[in-house]
């Protein structure tokens, strides 16, 4: 009886090992960020389009004046909802270099020939190279937002936590010339100020444009952005685990019916 | 078990010329195995099985991914979205090394638990060993393909580990990164080598396999086969029970997949290598992390602290000797266990030795995902010590003066008299 606690709890210390482990990476943070009910948790997470077409919106008008999101093509707008005529439109706003033209330039009086970009294109970035976002942010450098929700331990919670988490220091605490406080980013010190306030955006839907709300929809949209197969991978998971669960019964039957000749 | 008659023709010319199906006949399907393997029997089988996902997986995926320092890092995220089912594949691909690792540790551990290591399987164990070896370097070329931040940072760090070699330290270490830093041409070569490991794998296993259908399976009891009477053919008997076995660890690993499949990753791994940015805190794997901790736990000034090595070793080479002691110790534990008795069931004091060791391996994993410092160090330190003080003292020790239980007649009549215990052998 004894030994089998002990063979379980070995077995339930192994599965659950990277638990134990992934709380360390956290240390890095000052304040651990609240848990917020995504849309895109659980087993039946999926994506409410809406929200990320407002998330979007909220990209578009204040992130994306610092901030790239360059693994996201316009064509990919498509999957949260625009329709073909707005994913022109707002590709159309944009400009990319158009490539040598019939002459063979690229070049008109040293600029560049830009054309409006397309669907097949990148969503532009706000600035050409690394060297040049740093020169317009007083050396801190704007991080692509593609991947954040995946790339920051415990993603979503903390990108919210941090875009509500704006404050004063505390008293005693030292903020370095430029800087601003924010209990979430790691250090408490952040090159970005606040980048939301209330109304920054007036929502298309007619939502209010809280800055609670603002930050849940743009973090919504990074969280698609960073994992656009979501929805698509837990649909086909249940589905999978629904296969298995059935498939694994009958094979404990046929285990069972062989074994039975032996006993 | 006599020769096969085949009835159908191609297979009986074939067969008569290159006896492939009475081979796969002998060793799958009459093959003699103990007819009390319990489900930690199992593991065997599954790790095969992973060892076969992860390559299918593999192969598919190195059709899309460019070994290229400038686009690696968005070659796997064009495999993430834009390549039909991609996801599915890099995720299967990536934990399914986390699940090769779950399935190896706790077949390692089972062959420690009933002795499977013991006389005449010495070889057996020490093939398996380097097969585990051999996943390690595999799993850790791989990781550094996507050209993560934790992928450059791991490769610095564990390629600067070969540096403490004696006069040729930093030759070796300049070689393996075919340059000055691990670079592009680093990332071509351990994308070629990770190709290359697990066919070196594939050939080790078929050793491994060898090795244990000449003598046959251990079992639960430790004791050898008598007799036909104690023996049943693997098919239908264990393929029946291998195939229940891997139906509920698909649950497991594709339940993974789908719903948490970053689960055993670090988060840095989602954010471009960047040489001139060092993450906060280097991690490897999970899978590593013991190993870590015995890399770490060495103090500086070695010499001062313990007082027994008669050279000065600098931390960092005992460190390494210390990581790499660890792993090739286990190549001796046949021959540093000296009881003759193979199944801790039988030897009341091993067993606990086992459980104890158990522990201290999960504790050492523990703290190799903790800051070296404080108290971490400390814990780190004595887990250390402990696990070699298992292996080179506890162990042979054990063994000579432990006063084991009765083994019984033979399999047949330990699972028959006590009905209790054949269910559960089942």
């Amino acid at each position: 009886m004894f030994k089998k606690a002990l063979i379980s709890a070995f077995i339930l210390i192994l599965l659950t090992g990277g638990i134990y482990i992934k709380p360390v990476q956290a240390a890095g943070g000052v304040v651990h960020p609240e848990s917020q009910d995504w849309t895109t948790n659980g087993l039946f997470g999926f994506f409410d389009r809406k929200q990320l077409k407002r998330g979007f919106q909220v990209y578009q008008e204040v992130c994306a004046s610092c901030h790239s999101v360059r693994l996201i093509y316009y064509r990919n707008l498509a999957e949260i909802g625009f329709s073909p005529d707005e994913i022109k439109k707002i590709a159309a706003e944009a400009e990319v270099p158009a490539g040598p033209n019939d002459e063979g330039e690229t070049h008109n009086d040293g600029e560049p020939i830009m054309r409006p970009a397309k669907l097949f294109d990148k969503i532009v970035s706000p600035f050409p190279n690394d060297l040049a976002a740093r020169a317009a942010n007083a050396g801190a450098l704007p991080p692509d937002l593609s991947l954040m929700t995946k790339a920051r331990v415990n993603g979503p919670n903390y990108v919210h936590g941090l875009l509500t988490g704006f404050k004063d220091a505390p008293t005693g605490f030292k903020i370095s010339e430029g800087m601003n406080y924010n209990p979430y980013f790691p250090g408490a010190q952040i090159a970005m100020a606040a980048p939301l306030s209330a109304d920054s955006v007036e929502y298309a839907d007619g939502t209010k444009a809280t800055v609670e709300q603002m930050s849940k929809d743009v973090t919504a949209f990074m969280i698609w952005t960073a994992e656009p197969e979501l929805e698509e991978r837990k649909r086909l998971g249940l589905k999978v685990m629904l296969f298995l669960i059935v498939f694994t019964a009958m094979l404990y039957a046929v285990k069972r019916q062989v074994w039975a000749k032996l006993h | 078990m006599s020769k096969p008659t085949w009835k159908n023709p191609i297979v009986k010319w074939i067969d008569h010329r290159l006896p492939v199906f009475t081979f796969i006949n002998h060793s799958a399907v009459t093959y003699p195995t103990p007819r009390n393997l319990n489900y930690f029997w199992n593991f065997g089988s599954l790790a095969g099985m992973v060892l076969v996902i992860l390559i299918a997986s593999g192969v598919v995926l190195s059709m899309n991914y460019s070994a290229n320092t400038e686009m690696a890092f968005d070659s796997v995220e064009r495999i993430m979205r834009d390549v039909n089912y991609g996801w599915l594949l890099r995720y299967v691909h990536m934990n399914g090394a986390s699940m090769f690792f779950i399935v190896v540790y706790i077949h390692i551990f089972r062959g420690m638990y009933y002795g499977s290591y013991k006389e005449p399987r010495e070889l057996l164990w020490i093939i398996g060993i380097f097969i585990f070896l051999a996943m390690m370097a595999t799993a850790f070329l791989g990781y550094v393909l996507p050209w993560g931040q934790m992928s450059f940072w791991g490769a610095t760090v564990i390629t600067n580990l070969f540096s403490v070699i004696p006069f040729v330290g930093d030759a070796i270490v300049t070689w393996l990164w075919s340059g000055f830093s691990v670079d592009n041409p680093t990332l071509n070569k351990f994308f070629s080598l990770h190709y290359l490991l697990p066919f070196v794998i594939i050939g080790l296993v078929f050793l491994h396999l060898w090795a244990l259908h000449t003598h046959g399976s251990n079992n639960p009891l430790g004791i050898d086969v008598k007799g036909d009477q104690d023996q049943v053919p693997f098919h239908p008997y264990y393929t029946a029970k291998d195939a229940l076995g891997l139906g509920v660890f698909l649950i497991v690993f594709l339940g993974v997949v789908f719903f948490a499949p970053n689960f055993f990753g670090e988060p840095d791994n989602y954010i471009e290598a960047n040489p001139l940015v060092t993450p906060p805190h280097i991690v490897p794997e999970w899978y590593f992390l013991p190993y870590y901790a015995i890399l770490r736990a060495v103090p500086d000034n070695f010499i001062d602290v313990w007082g027994i090595l008669p050279v000065i070793i600098p931390a960092k080479t005992a460190g390494v000797i210390g990581m790499f002691g660890s792993i090739i110790l286990l190549l001796l534990l046949p021959w540093l266990d000296t009881s003759k008795v193979r199944s801790a069931k039988f030897r009341p004091t091993y067993f606990w030795l086992f459980w104890i060791f158990v522990i201290d391996t999960i504790i050492l994993g523990y703290i190799g995902a903790k800051p070296a410092e404080g108290a971490f160090l400390l814990v780190g330190r004595l887990a250390t010590l402990y696990y070699f003080l298992h292996l080179l003292v506890l162990v042979p020790l054990v063994g000579r003066f432990e006063k084991t239980r009765p083994l019984p007649d033979s399999i047949s009549s330990a699972v028959i008299t006590t009905g209790s215990n054949a269910k559960e052998g089942s």
